[in-house]
């Protein structure tokens, strides 16, 4: 059975592309638009990673994150934050609150879908 | 009894005196000092009871009742109302290191020798009979203890009485305890344990013979009253009127003279001022001493009337009463106790008025003629030798004077009467004394005057009456008046008769003395000298001990002050003084001043100098320091004028302190503005952080998709040159046109940053040209056609027919409209879209405005719409845009003097609005062109 990714980005154009690309990979998809949207769909359909980008409305990346690794039992699911914004305190930020990896815009395809498998083939 | 036997134990109370003396003074120099108790203070007062206490108030109380009281209720009263006024004088004293009366009136009216001198002579001639006295009563005592006759007593030559040796041995007394050093500040810890010790044993003597009488002789106090009321004669003892006229006035004039009396009588001066070592023990004396008085009064009246009623009346000496009733009942022992307290009471009156009376004449008469002599002044020799040796004579002259007066007119007068007489004169120096204690404008003349006065009606009242009713003179002046004129009678002066030649006295030397002393001060205003003497006097209690104004300008070495201080207090003493001046103020310069080649080119500071003056003033007195000191310093005059600049300058440094202080506050003020400046700048410095990272943001977004999609369409071909299944024509296609578009937003995106940047820099580019908004306007709206054809929206353009010109950018305002008109098409319903443009023209400027039909802004939201990167709407609805159009509008119009708002609710569609000023003055045809 594969795996569930949940892409939560705002851009409907980031969106598409990821979309597009996650299922290439052969995985099932879930799409959220805004933070609340991603949170929601993170408790309700219990995906095994999160593609996270920061800046959304209602809740931020940041926010769902930190949501997210309160609840012991969501454990198991990866966050892979993408954010556009440059600085270094964000990405730090970004780990600190539980995030399993980061990447920043405009990223390579190729490089995401590696780091997607990677975190992916180190569930048990 | 035997005249052995009681002079036996009077010898041995003078040794018990000795020995207390010695012992005091032995503590005093181990540092333990006795008198560092405040009731050993409170006792030393109590010397104001003397002789006259122990017999004349009893002789007294005997012949005129309660009348013996005024003299102790004075001293009661003054104790507990007047103790601010005492204290004031213990701070001037001891401040100033004031050691006598007559200092302490010379230096407050700027050290004149002359009041001091006249000072010492009026007291000299007050108090030698009282001291008189106290050997009469001693004497009197002597002989009823020894039973003498009163005849054989008259007829003793001097030689064969006691009084003589008494005399001598307390003169010598009081030359050991009193004048064995010259002690700067005049303390004589021996002997003011000495003179508490008395008052001990006076009170508990005169205590236990009145015990004796009320409940040995009688069965109580209340048996006395009782048997005496039923006799007439003595019933009238007491009341307070006593038949008398006047009653009242001469009540209240006794009581003054008491209260002034335990101020200004030398003795009392001497140990609570003088002898005083801390000003605190005057609380404790306020209560001691009257309750003292209280004691020593109880049985006062009950031994006068217990004695007439034993004896009867007439019958035997009242004032003897205290020994003749032990005498009388065989109890020699008691009556013994009793001399014994009369002793204690009359030698420790003579004892400290002699010091004290000596001390004035040392210093007041004897230095200032010797300081006159070329020998002594400009010798180098120490003088303190002299001066100690002249003050034991000053004693030995004093008690000499009084044994004398007492040979020769003590028979005539009864004691209390003496007193009396003694008490007016030393009442004279009460106006200068609590006058210059208070008042400022009180000058040296006007002592004088008042002193002469006052002395010279009591000379014509009191003492030349006492010298006729002695037989000393022709007392025909006395009842008719001088050359017969009635008016001029010394007891009944300018005819006011009725009084009781005391109150007369009082009343007219007093009147006299007040009034010429606040005439003559008045009429002239103070030296300078003078000025600044009584500011120290008037304000002790508001100048610091640290800040002495000196008020003096000169020039002095000193090596001078250094001999002066040698010459008149002991080479070792005048060093101890100054390196203890040179330890207190830091100067080390003056220490080791035995080091000669130290010594020799050292000046003097005007506080050094005030320091030595004062040193000197407890050896030789005010008046004479100050001559000593002047004589070994070049002073410039100080003129009126120059203390007043110098007040001047005092109050001009405060006010630049003060100005000083304002100005570091401002100065806190402005350092906190700019850190709050600093602050602001600061955030400034983040808002510019946040926007570089929106900037970043909003860039790498576009790029994110563009790229994103083109590796996917370009892995897709790869795939499908593989032969692997590939995407969709559609998809492709979507795909494609998702990265021109993509592509164009990131343009148009960097265009406006740029722009943004450059305007706000300020390194735009901006045309100033002629142009015709209204022209402008529908260009910009042929422009947005197509955009508002495919959204469905409807334009409406409310414009005027004829042009409106202005002097803008014509690009930029373009900008500026096509910005508003693509706004609006983004807000707009689809399909049923309406856009309205109005343009309207006021005096000196136009308005345009842009209407849509759209959601409208929320109120809150209103002011971040002109923000960068902040787009209204929901998120997910969010249109293609850059967030930065209005903001860009918004620097366009503000840089050409206009404004740009919106005006918006909810639900009702949004309108932005902007005004541009007409601008120069050949624009205003305008309206009239055709």
């Amino acid at each position: 059975m594969s795996a569930t990714i949940l892409i939560a980005d705002d851009e409907p154009n980031i969106l598409l592309s990821l979309e597009f690309l996650m299922q290439r990979e052969g995985y099932r998809v879930l799409v959220a638009r805004d933070g609340q949207q991603a949170l929601d769909t993170i408790l309700q359909q219990r995906p095994d990673l999160v593609l996270l980008d920061v800046m959304m409305p209602i809740k931020t990346g940041f926010d769902v994150c930190q949501a997210v690794r309160e609840h012991d039992e969501l454990a198991g699911i990866r966050i892979l934050m993408l954010t556009a914004k440059g600085r270094d305190t964000d990405m730090a930020k970004g780990l600190a609150l539980g995030a399993n990896d980061y990447m920043t815009k405009p990223f390579s395809t190729r490089e995401l879908v590696d780091k997607v498998r990677a975190l992916l083939g180190a569930q048990p | 009894m035997s005249p052995l036997l009681v002079v036996a134990v009077s010898l041995a109370y003078l040794l018990t005196l000795f020995a207390v003396a010695a012992y005091g003074d032995r503590r005093a120099t181990a540092g333990r000092s006795i008198i560092a108790s405040p009731w050993v203070y409170a006792l030393s007062l109590a010397v104001y009871c003397s002789a006259w206490t122990y017999f004349g108030s009893v002789g007294r109380a005997a012949s005129s009742g309660v009348w013996f009281l005024p003299i102790y209720l004075g001293p009661m009263l003054a104790m507990v109302l007047a103790w601010l006024v005492l204290r004031k004088m213990l701070r001037i004293a001891q401040r100033y290191r004031i050691t006598s009366i007559a200092d302490f009136i010379s230096s407050r009216y700027g050290k004149s020798p002359l009041l001091a001198g006249l000072v010492t002579l009026i007291t000299v001639v007050g108090i030698v009979p009282y001291i008189a006295l106290q050997l009469k009563g001693i004497s009197v005592a002597f002989d009823v203890l020894t039973a003498v006759p009163a005849a054989l007593a008259r007829e003793r030559a001097w030689w064969q009485e006691s009084t003589v040796y008494l005399a001598l041995a307390l003169a010598g007394f009081t030359m050991m305890f009193g004048a064995r050093h010259l002690d700067s500040s005049e303390r004589h810890e021996g002997l003011v344990a000495a003179v508490a010790f008395e008052s001990v044993v006076k009170l508990l003597a005169f205590l236990a013979v009145g015990a004796y009488v009320c409940w040995g002789l009688f069965d109580g106090v209340g048996d006395i009253f009782a048997r005496a009321a039923v006799q007439p004669e003595l019933a009238s003892l007491f009341a307070p009127g006593q038949g008398m006229a006047f009653a009242h006035p001469q009540w209240f004039a006794l009581t003054l003279l008491a209260m002034l009396s335990v101020l200004l009588l030398p003795r009392q001066f001497q140990v609570m001022v003088v002898e005083n070592v801390d000003e605190r023990h005057l609380r404790r004396a306020a209560w001691v001493f009257p309750l003292y008085l209280l004691l020593i009064n109880l049985f006062v009246l009950p031994i006068a009337l217990g004695g007439l009623l034993h004896f009867g009346p007439g019958q035997a000496d009242p004032e003897s009463f205290v020994l003749s009733l032990p005498l009388s009942q065989g109890q020699p022992a008691l009556a013994l106790l009793a001399f014994v307290g009369g002793l204690s009471a009359a030698t420790g009156m003579v004892i400290v008025e002699t010091i004290a009376v000596s001390t004035m004449v040392c210093n007041d008469l004897v230095v200032p003629v010797l300081l006159r002599t070329r020998r002594w002044s400009e010798g180098r020799h120490d003088l303190t030798r002299v001066i100690l040796n002249t003050r034991r004579l000053a004693i030995l002259a004093v008690m000499l004077l009084g044994y004398c007066y007492f040979r020769l007119a003590g028979e005539a007068y009864a004691l209390v009467s003496i007193g009396l007489i003694s008490f007016a004169a030393v009442a004279q120096f009460a106006p200068a004394m609590l006058g210059g204690m208070y008042w400022r404008g009180a000058t040296r003349h006007g002592a004088l005057a008042g002193l002469l006065a006052g002395f010279a009606l009591w000379c014509y009242t009191l003492m030349l009456p006492s010298l006729a009713k002695s037989g000393w003179m022709a007392d025909d002046f006395l009842r008719v008046g001088p050359w017969g004129l009635d008016w001029l009678r010394p007891e009944a002066l300018l005819g006011l008769g009725g009084f009781d030649p005391l109150t007369h006295a009082l009343f007219w030397s007093l009147l006299g003395n007040v009034g010429l002393y606040v005439g003559v001060s008045l009429w002239r205003s103070p030296s300078v000298a003078e000025a600044s003497q009584a500011l120290l006097f008037v304000d002790v209690f508001e100048r610091s001990s640290q800040l002495q104004p000196v008020f003096w300008r000169g020039q002095a070495s000193v090596a001078s002050l250094l001999a002066l201080a040698e010459r008149f207090l002991g080479p070792e003493r005048a060093r101890e003084l100054f390196e203890r001046y040179a330890r207190e103020h830091g100067r080390s310069d003056l220490s080791r001043l035995d080091l000669v080649d130290r010594l020799e080119p050292l000046q003097a500071d005007a506080e050094l100098v005030h320091f030595v003056e004062t040193q000197l003033t407890g050896a030789i007195g005010s008046a004479s320091a100050r001559v000593m000191v002047a004589s070994v310093v070049e002073e410039e005059a100080l003129a009126l004028e120059d203390v007043l600049a110098m007040v001047e300058e005092a109050k001009r440094l405060l006010l630049h302190s003060r100005e000083l202080e304002q100005k570091s506050l401002s100065l806190e003020r402005a350092s906190a503005e700019l850190r709050a400046a600093n602050e602001q700048l600061k955030s400034l410095d983040r808002l510019k952080d946040d926007f570089m990272s929106s900037v970043t943001h909003e860039l790498r977004t576009p790029l994110t998709s563009i790229r994103a999609l083109a590796e996917l369409m370009l892995d897709d071909a790869r795939a499908e040159a593989g032969g692997a299944p590939a995407m969709r024509l559609e998809q492709r296609q979507n795909f494609l046109a998702i990265i021109v578009a993509e592509t164009e937003r990131l343009g148009r995106l960097v265009n406006q940053v740029l722009d943004m940047a450059k305007i706000e820099s300020g390194h735009a580019e901006w045309q100033h040209a002629e142009l015709d908004l209204v022209a402008l306007i529908r260009r910009s709206a042929d422009t947005v056609a197509e955009l508002l054809r495919e959204r469905g929206a409807l334009l409406t353009l409310e414009l005027p027919d004829s042009p409106v010109i202005l002097r803008a950018d014509p690009d930029r305002l373009t900008q500026v409209m096509i910005n508003l008109l693509s706004n609006a098409a983004k807000f707009v319903p689809a399909g049923s879209g309406q856009i309205r443009i109005g343009l309207a023209l006021q005096r000196d400027r136009v308005q345009v405005e842009v209407q849509d039909n759209g959601p409208g802004v929320a109120p809150e939201q209103q002011a971040l719409v002109f923000e960068k990167f902040r787009q209204g709407g929901d998120a997910s609805q969010r249109p293609q845009g850059t967030g930065l159009g209005l903001p860009i509008s918004r620097q366009i119009i503000e840089h050409f003097g206009g404004q740009i708002e919106l005006r918006s609710q909810p639900g009702q569609g949004a309108c932005f609005s902007f005004w541009l000023p007409l601008g120069a003055p050949d624009n205003d045809k305008n309206g009239d062109r055709a």
